[in-house]
C-alpha cells in the first residue's frame, strides 16, 4: 500500500506554484485584451479585420481549422491507441483528452468570432438546412464535444473517488470530488459498466473525429476554388490533424511533466514512443501533401498554376517552404535519431510542428481566396492582399491562450496522469511477478 | 435536345414573314380570348399584335385585353410563378461607360466599395483582342451559394431570381466562397446609406434597402423594378444597349431603348454563352461574344479604374 499512497501523493492535483500563477495571469491578460478587441469588432463590424470581399475568410477561419485539427488528438491517443492495445499511451490519455476538449471549445468560439452577425447564431438551429456543410459541421462538432467530454469524464470517476479521500482535510474540495465521482465505489458492477462505456465511447469517437475534420475540409472542398477543389482534402486534413495533435501532446506533456514533477510517470520512454509516432504521422502527411500539390502542378491548368506559383515561388513561398521544411521534414529527420527522441528535443520539435501546422492552415485558406476565377479588379489595392490586423491578431492569440487557459485550469483540479489506471497497471505487474515467483 | 426541334419550327414560322411584334414583358398582359373573337370584332376597333406562348403572332382587339397584375399572389420569397427572368449581355456593345454601375449603385443605395455590378477588362490570350465584360449576379439555376447557405438566408425563387434575406443572414460568408463569379459583397461595417427611401418594412426583393452590417449583398435582378413594369436599373441606364432583360417563358428580352428580341433566336444567331458553363451552375445571364464591335476597345480605357471600385453616390 505504500506504492498506492505514493502514487496518489504524486499524482493528485496541486496548487499553482509561482510560475504557474504568472502563467495563468499572463493568459488572463491576453484573454482580456482579446475580449476588448472583440468588443471593438462587435461594435464596428468585421471592418476592423483585413478581410475584404476577396479575402473573405482570414486568420479566424485558419485558426478554426487549426483548433479542429488539434482536437483530433483526443481520438488518436485515447481511442485509436487504446483500441489497438498500445498500453504505453495510458499516461497520455488524459492530457490528450483535455487538449481535445479545450481545442474543440475554442474552435466553436472561433467560428462565432468569424461571423458577421454572431447574435443570429440561433438561426443555425431554427433555420438550419441540411445540405449546407456548415450544418454538418455544427452537428458533428457538438457531437464530438459531448463524446470528448464523456471520454474525459468517465475515466475520471475512480480518480475523483480517490481524490475525495485524499482531500479529506479540505471538505469543500472533497465534496466537489465526491459529487463528480457519481458515487464510484469500484464494485464489479460499476467496473463492468465503466469499462464498457469507455470502450463504446472509444469506438464511437473515431468516426465522429474523422467526421469533424472531413467536414471541415469540405467547407473548402465543396467550393469551386482552385487550391480547395480537391477530392484529396478530407484525408489530407485528417493526416495533418494527427500531426498537429501529436505535436501538441508532446509539447504539453513536456511542460506538465516539468510543472508537476511527473518524471516517474511520463518517462523518456513515452517521449521516445511519441517521437516515433510523430515520424509516422509526418510521413503520412507529407504523402498527402505530395498528392495535393504535385498532381495539379503536373497539369498546370491556368487557375491552379496561378495558385501554385504563388505558393512555390510567389508571395507565399517563404512561408510555404518554411512550413514544409521546419514543420514536417526537419521533425522527421530529427526524430529518426535516438537522441532526437529525448524529452527536450521532442518538445522543441513538437513546438515546430504545432507552429508549422498553424501556418499551414493559414496557407490553405488565404492564397486560394486571392485567386478567384475572374480577375480581382475594381477594388482598392489593399483588397488584393491579406494580412491580419493588430486587432485580428489580438483576438486570434486570445483564442490560443484561451485554449491554454482551459488546459491549465483543468489540470489544476484533474490529475494529469490517470491515478486509478496507474495503480491498476502496477497491481497487474505485481501479480505477474508474484505468479512468476510461485512457479 | 428535345426542345431544339420545336424551336427550329418556331423559328421557321417566324421567318416566313410574320412580323415580330411588341411583346408584353414583365407585369404582363393576359390574352383573354383568342383569334375567333377578334375575327368578329368590328373593323374600327384598334387591334394589338401579340405573341402567344408558342411564338405565333396574333391580332386581338385592344378591348379584349385585361391588365393582369398578380400582385396579390406575389411573395418576395417565392417570386412570380409564371416567369423565368433572364438577361442577355452584348459584349460587342460594351464600352465601359459605367452608367450601369452608377445607376445600380444609386438605385440600390450602395455605399463604399461594394459595387454589385462590375465591368472587367478581359482578354483571353495575348493574341486575342481585349473586351469589356459587365458581370453581376448570374442568378444561376443551380446556385452554389444557395446550396451552401446554412440558414436559407440566400434562396432561389420560382422566377429564377437568387436573393438574400438580410434579416436572416448570419454573415458566415460561405456563399461568397462558393460563388465562382465573385459577385457577392459583404457589409464589413455599418453601411453609410444616407438617402434611404422610406421606412417601408424590409423585404428581401429590394437588396440594399437597407444594407445590413455583417451580412452579404448582391445584385437582386431588380424585381422591385419589374413589378412596376420597369427595366432593371442597369438595363435602363446603359447608353449602348448592352443589356437586354426579359422572361424566358415569353422567349423575349428587351433592351434599354425598348427593342425586343426573340430570346432563343438571339442566343442562337449570336452564339451566346454563359460564364464558366463547365461548372454546371447554369446561369440566367447570357453573353453575346465581342465580335463586330460597335466601337474600339480603347474607348473604354478612359473610365478604367482597376483599383477603384465605383463612383460613389455622393459624386453623382
Amino acid at each position: 500500500m505504500k506504492d498506492y499512497d505514493k502514487i496518489v501523493q504524486d499524482l493528485a492535483p496541486k496548487k499553482f506554484g509561482f510560475w504557474g500563477k504568472i502563467w495563468v495571469t499572463l493568459l488572463c491578460v491576453i484573454a482580456a485584451f482579446a475580449m476588448y478587441a472583440y468588443y471593438q469588432q462587435l461594435s464596428q463590424g468585421l471592418v476592423i479585420t483585413h478581410m475584404r470581399d476577396y479575402s473573405l475568410w482570414g486568420v479566424y477561419i485558419s485558426n478554426f481549422v487549426f483548433f479542429v485539427a488539434i482536437s483530433l488528438v483526443g481520438s488518436l491517443v485515447t481511442a485509436i491507441l487504446r483500441l489497438s492495445g498500445a498500453n504505453w499511451a495510458t499516461p497520455l490519455t488524459r492530457i490528450s483528452e483535455v487538449i481535445a476538449v479545450a481545442a474543440i471549445v475554442m474552435a466553436g468560439l472561433t467560428i462565432i468570432i468569424d461571423m458577421g452577425r454572431p447574435e443570429r447564431f440561433y438561426n443555425l438551429f431554427i433555420h438550419g438546412r441540411l445540405q449546407s456543410p456548415i450544418i454538418w459541421d455544427v452537428l458533428v462538432i457538438t457531437t464530438y464535444l459531448f463524446i470528448s467530454l464523456l471520454l474525459l469524464f468517465f475515466p475520471l470517476l475512480p480518480d475523483f473517488s480517490i481524490l475525495k479521500k485524499y482531500f479529506k482535510d479540505k471538505p469543500k474540495l472533497s465534496n466537489w470530488y465526491n459529487r463528480l465521482s457519481l458515487k464510484w465505489k469500484g464494485d464489479d458492477r460499476q467496473v463492468k459498466i465503466y469499462n464498457k462505456s469507455i470502450y463504446t465511447l472509444s469506438v464511437l469517437i473515431i468516426p465522429v473525429a474523422f467526421g469533424i475534420h472531413t467536414v471541415t475540409a469540405w467547407l473548402f472542398a465543396t467550393t469551386y476554388r482552385p487550391g480547395w477543389d480537391s477530392s484529396n482534402f478530407g484525408p489530407y486534413f485528417i493526416a495533418g490533424a494527427f500531426v498537429a495533435g501529436a505535436g501538441a501532446v508532446v509539447s504539453v506533456m513536456f511542460v506538465l511533466r516539468k510543472a508537476y514533477h511527473l518524471e516517474d510517470y511520463i518517462t523518456d520512454f513515452h517521449f521516445d514512443k511519441m517521437g516515433k509516432l510523430l515520424v509516422l504521422l509526418c510521413l503520412v502527411y507529407l504523402y498527402f501533401n505530395v498528392n495535393e500539390y504535385l498532381v495539379p502542378a503536373y497539369k498546370t491548368t491556368e487557375e491552379e498554376a496561378d495558385h501554385l506559383k504563388e505558393l512555390f515561388v510567389g508571395d507565399y513561398a517563404p512561408m510555404f517552404w518554411i512550413v514544409i521544411v521546419f514543420g514536417l521534414i526537419v521533425p522527421v529527420i530529427a526524430l529518426l535519431f535516438k537522441k532526437g527522441r529525448k524529452p527536450l528535443p521532442v518538445f522543441i520539435i513538437g513546438l515546430f510542428v504545432v507552429v508549422g501546422a498553424w501556418w499551414k492552415r493559414y496557407l490553405i485558406v488565404t492564397p486560394t481566396l486571392l485567386h478567384p476565377f475572374l480577375p480581382v479588379e475594381g477594388v482598392p489595392k489593399e483588397w488584393h492582399h491579406y494580412f491580419p490586423t493588430g486587432l485580428e491578431w489580438t483576438i486570434t492569440i486570445g483564442t490560443l491562450s484561451g485554449a491554454l487557459l482551459i488546459i491549465t485550469l483543468l489540470f489544476r483540479y484533474l490529475p494529469v496522469i490517470p491515478i486509478h489506471e496507474t495503480i491498476e497497471e502496477l497491481e497487474a505487474k505485481h501479480q505477474l511477478k508474484a505468479q512468476k515467483n510461485e512457479k | 435536345m428535345k426542345d431544339s426541334n420545336n424551336q427550329e419550327q418556331r423559328r421557321e414560322f417566324i421567318r416566313k414573314g410574320f412580323k415580330f411584334g411588341l411583346v408584353a414583358t414583365a407585369g404582363g398582359v393576359l390574352l383573354t380570348k383568342y383569334l375567333s373573337t377578334s375575327a368578329s370584332a368590328s373593323e374600327s376597333e384598334e387591334m394589338v399584335e401579340l405573341m402567344t406562348t408558342e411564338g405565333d403572332l396574333v391580332k386581338v382587339p385592344k378591348s379584349e385585353l385585361q391588365e393582369h397584375h398578380n400582385a396579390s399572389a406575389y411573395n418576395p420569397r417565392e417570386g412570380f410563378a409564371d416567369k423565368k427572368f433572364v438577361m442577355v449581355v452584348d459584349l460587342a456593345k460594351c464600352k465601359n461607360a459605367r452608367k450601369c454601375q452608377e445607376a445600380c449603385n444609386k438605385g440600390h443605395y450602395i455605399t463604399g466599395e461594394n459595387a454589385w455590378l462590375k465591368i472587367y477588362k478581359m482578354q483571353e490570350s495575348k493574341e486575342t483582342s481585349p473586351y469589356w465584360m459587365p458581370t453581376q449576379c448570374q442568378h444561376c439555376d443551380k446556385p452554389p451559394c444557395v446550396k451552401v447557405c446554412p440558414v436559407d438566408a440566400t434562396f432561389k425563387r420560382r422566377d429564377g431570381i437568387v436573393l438574400i434575406d438580410n434579416e436572416r443572414c448570419i454573415g458566415c460568408r460561405f456563399c461568397m466562397a462558393a460563388c465562382p463569379y465573385s459577385v457577392r459583397v459583404f457589409n464589413w461595417e455599418e453601411p453609410k446609406q444616407e438617402e434611404q427611401a422610406s421606412a417601408e418594412p424590409y423585404t428581401p426583393d429590394f437588396c440594399g434597402k437597407p444594407s445590413v452590417k455583417g451580412t452579404v449583398d448582391k445584385c437582386d435582378f431588380c424585381p422591385h423594378q419589374t413589378i412596376k413594369g420597369e427595366m432593371p436599373f442597369c438595363v435602363k441606364a446603359c447608353p449602348n444597349d448592352v443589356f437586354a432583360f426579359g422572361d424566358m417563358y415569353e422567349d423575349a428580352v428587351t433592351n434599354g431603348s425598348g427593342t425586343t428580341f426573340k430570346l432563343s433566336e438571339l442566343l442562337k444567331e449570336r452564339g451566346a454563352h454563359r460564364l464558366m458553363e463547365s461548372l454546371g451552375t447554369e446561369p440566367s445571364v447570357y453573353y453575346l461574344p465581342p465580335v463586330d464591335r460597335t466601337d474600339d476597345f480603347e474607348v473604354g480605357l478612359e473610365n478604367y479604374t482597376p483599383y477603384e471600385s465605383v463612383k460613389k453616390d455622393t459624386e453623382l
